[in-house]
This record gives C-alpha cells, structure tokens and sequence, in this order.
C-alpha cells in the first residue's frame, strides 16, 4: 500500500492545482479524489445523486475511471469482484438514502467473504444530520455489523484520514469492507490536503496473535508423528498470498490438499496432491479422507458449517492445527489443538524450515483407492444421449479455455457444479459468492474483474435465476464495452432451492419453477450477442464462438431441469454421510463404477 | 457466568454502539457497562460484565479486538482484582425508622447524602454482594425503597500490571500536568472535601 501512494502521483497531472502531492488547499470533493489517487485506486464503481453530487462534480479533474452502475447493489460487488480477481481495494460510490441502503447487500457479500472494498457514500449536510431530511438513513448504524469499520465524515480536514485508514482497515489483518460516509458539506467545504500528514498512525500490537516457539514444535511434532495428514487449505491463502509456502508445506510433508470453495484457487487443481473440494458437495473421498484423518492443518479457512457437516462427527480422530490470523476464529465451530495464531505466510515460513521431508505413500495410496470407486470425473467421453447436462458445460468450458479463465459464478446448482467441474490451476480465477451465498453476484462482480484485469478472459457462470436479480448490468458491459462472457445455465428452476424441496420436502417445488425472458433477445436489446444451446454437441463449437467474438457475448445453455448436485451432505449430517448419486441416472458416474 | 472485562476504547462518537452491538451479534447479555475517563486523553476505559458460558471468554475478547476502536482488552475475571460499585438507595424515612437506617448504614459502610422529611439517600460502594446484601435487609426489615441507581461493575487489577497496548501508543498522551493547564487545580484533599459536600 505504501508505495502505492508514489505510484498515484506518478498519473497525476501535475499543471492542477488539485493535482499537487504539496498540501494545499482543496475541497471535499477534491480531497476525496486526490486520497483515493494517492491510494493508487484507478477504478471506482458507482452512481450519483443528490448529495454525493459535489464529488461527481469534481471528478473530471481526476486520473480515475468512474463505471456507471445500473444498481448500487452491483457497485458493491463489482468492487468486490475487482478485489478478488486483483487482490487489490475495490471501490464503491454512491449517494445517501436508497444509494447506500442498496450497497448493504454487497456489503455484507464481501464482509462474509473477507473482501477488501472501500465504499464512499453522500450523506446529507451535517446541519441537518439527525432530523429525517430527504434521503438521509443512518447509514453507518445500519452497516455497523456488515463492516469491518465504518466512519461517518462531517468535516472537510476529515475526509483524508478517514480515507487512508479505511484503505488500512479495509486490507490489514483479516482483510473486510469499510464504509466513509460523508456529508455533503464537508465535500463542499475546502481545507488543507496533506497526502502524507492524513497517514494512519501505525497499528497497534495484537496481544492475542500468537505463533510462539512452544506452538510451533507442537505442531512440527504432530506433523512429524502423522499418518494420516490432509492439510485444509482456505481463502486466507490468497489473502496471504501464501500459496507456495502452502504448496511447500505439502509437497515436502507429501500431505494432500482439501480445499474450501473460496480456497478452490488457492492450490492447483492438477497439483497431484490436490483431492478437491471438501464439504457440502465434495466428491466422498475428500471428505472421506478428512473424516480419517489423524492430522489436519487448516491454513486460512474458518470451519464453516457448510464444509464441517456435524461438528460431534467432525473428524474425530484428527489432531486439528488452525493457522489462523483471526483470532476470534480460533476454536469458534471446531476445537483445536495447535493454534497458530497470525499472518498464514509468515507462520509458514518461521514452521517450513524446521519441516522434515516425510512420506505419507500408504495414505496417499488409501486415498487413491477411496477415489477410485467413487470417481469420475472425466465425463468427456460419455456417450452423448442428447441429454445437456450442466457437467458438461463445465467441462467443456474448462477444456476450451485451458482453465485459464476467470470464472465468475452466481449462487445455486451451477455453481457447485462449476466448483466441482471447472479444474482452476491459476490463483483468482474463480471468483463465487461463499459465505452470503448472494445470488445477483455473479454479472456485477465479472465485471469488477474485468474492469480489474482487462487482458484476462472472463467468463460469468449464473443460473436462470440469480441472473435475473441483476442483469440490467447487460447495459453496463454495453456501455463499457466490456468483453465478457455469460454462460446461463438454465434449468427452469431456482435449481438449488428445487434440489433441497426433492431430497427433503417431499419434491413439493413450491415457488421454485421460474419463468424467464430469452435471454438470447435479452442480450440482443443491448447490443450484445447470444446463442442458444440445448444439446451436447453445440456445447463446445459456441463457446468457441463467444471466445472468438470480440465483444461480449451470452450463451443461454438450456440444461436438464431436474438434475441435483452430488453427492450431498445434507446440512446437519457427518461429513461422511452423503447422499449419492443415484446409479440410474447415466451422468456423472464412470466406465470404472458402471 | 459472569465474565469481567476491561477494555479501553477510544474515545470517539458511536464506540459504546460498536461495542453493544457486537454482544448482541454474539448473543450475549451485557449484565453491566461502565464507561467513564482514563489517565489518558482520548482514551475511555469500559468494565463490562457478561453473561456468558466459561469457554465464551475468548472469542468475546477476540470479536473486541476486532473492532479498530478497542486498544485493549483485559479479562479481569481471571485475575486478582478490585471490583467495585457503586449504589445510590432513596428509602423511605420517617421518624421512627431513621434510627434503624442510620444504624444499617454504619454498619455496611454506607453514606448518607441526603436527608428529607419522608425519605433519606445512602450512598454505598462495594462489591455486589455488599450492595445485594444492604437490599435485602432494607426489604427484610419492612423499609420501603423509592428509586436505585446502580453504576455497575468498575475493575482494576491489583499490583503494578498497566496497559502495555496503551503504552506502546504514542499519540495517547497521559494527563500530566500541562495536559490539566487552564482547569482549577486541586490538590486530593480539596477533592474529597467538594464531593462530601456536594
Ligand atoms: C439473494 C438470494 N435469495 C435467495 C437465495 C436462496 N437460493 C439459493 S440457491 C437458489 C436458487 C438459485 O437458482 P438459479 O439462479 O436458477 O441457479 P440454479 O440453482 O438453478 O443453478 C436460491 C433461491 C440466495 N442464495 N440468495
Ligand atoms: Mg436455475
């Protein structure tokens, strides 16, 4: 962050005054600006209104791109969405009132999934602060419990130390969304702007972040006795960037990977350790092997209760060491042993050298035979019995696209099947909604990376139905002229809420059928072009179409209406007690188990 | 159980919300809430008294460390420490039970501030139980009690344990005496004289 301030000067115009890293005197809107250009923020996603106004006003003076949203909703994820594909703070703008009551849901997207976003909202003039003026909403109380801080700014010296330490905040320790909010007279208002002098001061120790000496022989000892090791590797990876100290750590103890869906990025899919996904949906052998298990070692990921299953049955023979920079996240669901307590890179790299190499072939073979019964995976070539399943456009996607795309998928049946499918091998490229579960997030979000990496391909995988939630960012990508890929896998149904309505309800699909517009014609209003796919073999000859499109481009891909997700924990179960795929149904299951 | 914590905050607008708010997250009861002025400016001291399980303590101090205004936080309960309270009790008084009041309050150290035809004030610090235990003779012995007020829990641990967090922290700067230049300055003495007086 530091030199990043350099970096913002460098793109400054330096013949205005507004522009000069000397202090001087600015308005609040300016200052806002300059801060942010100094912060080395290029980008910001938003939408103006009343009193954000004066700092629209001020913007043309600025080396920033400012992206029209259709929805504050979609400013807040495609944010988060810059944030995730470039590691670097995601910026969000809106005005007061319905502009920053319609940020919360991407907010709390991002404060779930530990996402650094900084949003920036209007706020009615401070004299009339507290007396119910138009579009005024106490917009710090109402995101007090979705941030991980929030300011609200009614004097103009204010505005750029509140700014830089939200960038602080926003990227430090456990990384998370802030909120400045900012009235309207303090933007109008002027002061003097010092860059340096608005620095925060230096963070204050952490007396409970702790990876002593005891902690770590503790967990070298147990790593040394162990037989049965997986280590579970989690999004904290990428926010550590931590992730060859990780591959270290399991290519010199040979001990094999199990990762979380936000951590599926962090250790590659054909790394021959890798096992998969654990969890809900992970394939039986990974959380066969977790269930096993004699030693776990969690590096950056929270034991959520979607990849615990029940916690009475979690693993319980397994000596658990959590390499944590959260403290408060350690022994929350699942009680540990060791606990490491701080930054993931730095307690790897003080535990690696002291790491015998060690061999785990027994249970590296154990595993291979568990995945050799259930497995699969390779359902290129299954017969084409005209069915379009959503494995298979995953798969097909992946093999188009080398895997190296970056896909970012809504929330529901595609995006397990994305998970499950998609092989990433490269860090960032899957970019998913993990711990909200926000359907909407998918279009708002690719356009946040792609925005954040122009050079790379980006593909959106979402259902018919979270599609829809925000889907007037079509207008977005056509008036950015985005390339981006949609993918729709649409089955008719809010597929997910269907699957759980068959296994557990009776298959009462109460509220779950769904009609949707042509989403081919929908494209088409924008400007943008689409195809129709319903059978396997247009699978692969359209997407080859979009890639080569230059532009983007919406493939609405009519898939089989009632398939489910396997295998399933259902919530509440042991993570060994999964619910299979039944053998009539001819997809997924190889020539192996046939 | 109850669980004691002491966390010194900065002092700024909307800290106690952030700080409430969290144990409403956590589903916890704040039993008492303290907050008052340190030895530092711009620092604020909290004591709060949770209800909480025993293996709760941690994560509680953990989630208050999250918050950017908390510079640190101290789990009392586990330590040797003063507890103090303080009570203000408007108890009904007539003639013929003020002597009775005058005698309970030697005898569990309590102060009367405030004397009026029907009703009398006491003033009683301690710990809980102390103040519990002056309740529950005053109801035991038929004395109407009007109106308390309760400050709850303040803690300091005993010996020479401070704040290392706060130390460290350069732009706290501690009252000395220039930082008190301009206000009427007091010796100790004087102090206690206006407080029993007021
Ligand atoms: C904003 C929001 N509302 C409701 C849900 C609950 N929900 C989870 S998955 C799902 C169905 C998603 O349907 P669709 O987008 O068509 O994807 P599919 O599961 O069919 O692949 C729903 C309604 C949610 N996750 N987010
Ligand atoms: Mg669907």
């Amino acid at each position: 962050m530091s030199n990043s301030a350099k970096n913002g000067s460098d793109n400054m115009n330096s013949s205005d005054p507004a522009m000069t890293s000397q202090p001087t005197r600015l308005t609040g809107a300016e200052t806002l600006w300059a801060t942010l250009v100094g912060e080395g923020v290029r980008d910001v996603f938003g939408y103006p209104g009343g009193a954000i106004l004066p700092a629209y006003d001020a913007l043309r003076k600025f080396p920033i791109r400012h992206i029209l949203v259709r929805h504050e909703q979609g400013a807040a994820h495609m944010a988060d969405g810059y944030a995730r594909a470039s590691g670097r703070v995601g910026v969000a703008i809106a005005t007061s009132g319905p502009g920053a009551t319609n940020l919360v849901t991407g907010i709390a997207n991002a404060m779930l999934d530990s996402i650094p976003i900084v949003c920036v909202t209007g706020q009615v003039s401070s004299k009339v602060l507290g007396t119910d003026a138009f579009q005024e909403v106490d917009i710090t109380g109402i995101t007090l419990p979705v941030t991980k801080h929030n300011y609200l700014v009614s004097r103009t010296e204010d505005i750029a130390p509140a700014l830089r330490e939200a960038f602080r905040v926003a990227q430090s320790g456990r990384p998370g969304p802030v909120l400045v909010d900012i009235t309207k007279d303090a933007q109008q208002n002027s002061a003097i702007f010092d860059f340096e002098a608005a620095a925060p001061a230096p963070y204050r120790p952490h007396p409970m972040l702790r990876a002593d000496s005891t902690s770590i022989r503790e967990a070298l000892e147990l790593l040394r006795a162990a037989k049965r090791p997986v280590i579970l590797a989690g999004h904290g990876i990428l926010h550590s960037r931590a992730l060859e100290q990780v591959r270290t750590l399991a290519e010199r103890a040979q001990i094999p990977v199990a990762c979380t869906l936000l951590g599926l990025t962090a250790f590659p899919a054909s790394h021959p350790l890798n096992l998969g996904m654990m969890g809900m949906h992970g394939e039986s052998w990974v959380n066969t092997a977790i269930q096993q298990a004699d030693v776990l070692i969690a590096c950056g990921m929270r034991f959520d209760d979607r990849v615990t299953g029940a916690l009475t049955t979690y693993a319980p023979n397994a000596k658990k060491i959590h390499i944590e920079i959260d403290p408060a996240e350690i022994n929350k669901n699942v009680r540990v042993d060791v606990a490491l307590i701080g930054d993931l890179k730095e307690v790897l790299e003080t535990l690696l050298p002291l790491l015998p190499e060690r061999n785990s072939s027994p249970w590296l073979n154990a595993i291979s035979a568990m995945k050799g019964d259930a497995s699969v995976r390779d359902i290129q070539h299954l017969p084409d019995n005209g069915h379009l399943y959503s494995a298979h456009v995953m798969h097909d996607l992946w093999r188009e696209t080398n895997g190296d795309a970056i896909v970012v998928t809504d929330v529901g049946q595609h995006q397990m099947w994305e998970a499950q499918y998609y092989k990433h091998d490269r860090p960032r490229s899957l970019i998913t909604s993990g711990g909200l579960g926000t359907m909407g997030f998918a279009l708002p979000a690719a356009i946040g990376a792609k925005v954040a990496c122009p050079d790379k391909e980006v593909w959106v995988v979402a259902g018919d139905g979270g599609f829809q939630m925000t889907s007037a960012e079509l207008s977005t990508i056509a008036q950015e002229n985005l390339n981006i890929n949609i993918a729709i896998i649409n089955n008719g149904y809010l597929g997910m809420v269907r699957q759980w309505q068959e296994f557990f309800y009776d298959k009462n699909y109460q509220s779950t059928p769904l009609l949707s517009p042509d989403f081919v014609k929908l494209a088409a209003a924008h400007g943008i072009r689409g195809a129709h796919v319903r059978k396997r073999g247009e699978v692969v000859s359209t997407v080859q179409e979009a890639r080569s499109h230059e532009g983007a481009f919406l493939i609405d891909f009519h898939v089989e209406q009632e398939d489910s997700v396997y295998p399933m924990i259902p919530s509440g179960a042991a993570l060994h007690e999964m619910i299979r795929r039944p053998s009539e149904n001819p997809l997924v299951e190889t020539a192996s188990e046939a | 159980m109850l669980h004691t914590f002491v966390a010194l905050v900065e002092d700024k607008p909307g800290v106690l919300t952030r700080v409430a708010s969290l144990f409403r997250r956590l589903n916890v009861n704040i039993t008492s809430l303290t907050v008052g002025n340190t030895e530092r400016e711009s620092i604020s001291r909290m004591t709060i008294v949770a209800d909480a399980a025993e293996d709760r303590a941690h994560r509680i101090m953990a989630s208050l460390y999250k918050l950017e205004n908390v510079l640190e936080v101290d789990d009392v309960g586990r330590q040797s420490a003063v507890v103090r309270e303080l009570a203000l009790l408007k108890v009904v008084c007539t003639p013929q039970t003020r002597a009775d009041l005058f005698q309970l309050a030697e005898v569990f150290h309590a102060r009367i501030v405030d004397l009026a035809p029907e009703s009398l004030m006491l003033e009683i610090t301690g710990s809980a139980s102390k103040i519990e235990g002056l309740v529950q003779i005053l109801v035991q012995s038929n004395h109407k009690i009007l109106e308390m007020a309760r400050t709850g829990r303040m803690a300091m641990r005993r010996g020479h344990h401070t704040s290392r967090v706060v130390e460290a922290l350069s732009d706290a700067t501690p009252r000395t005496e220039s930082a008190l230049a301009g206000k009427p300055k007091l010796v100790a003495l004087d102090l206690i004289a206006q407080e029993d007086h007021a």
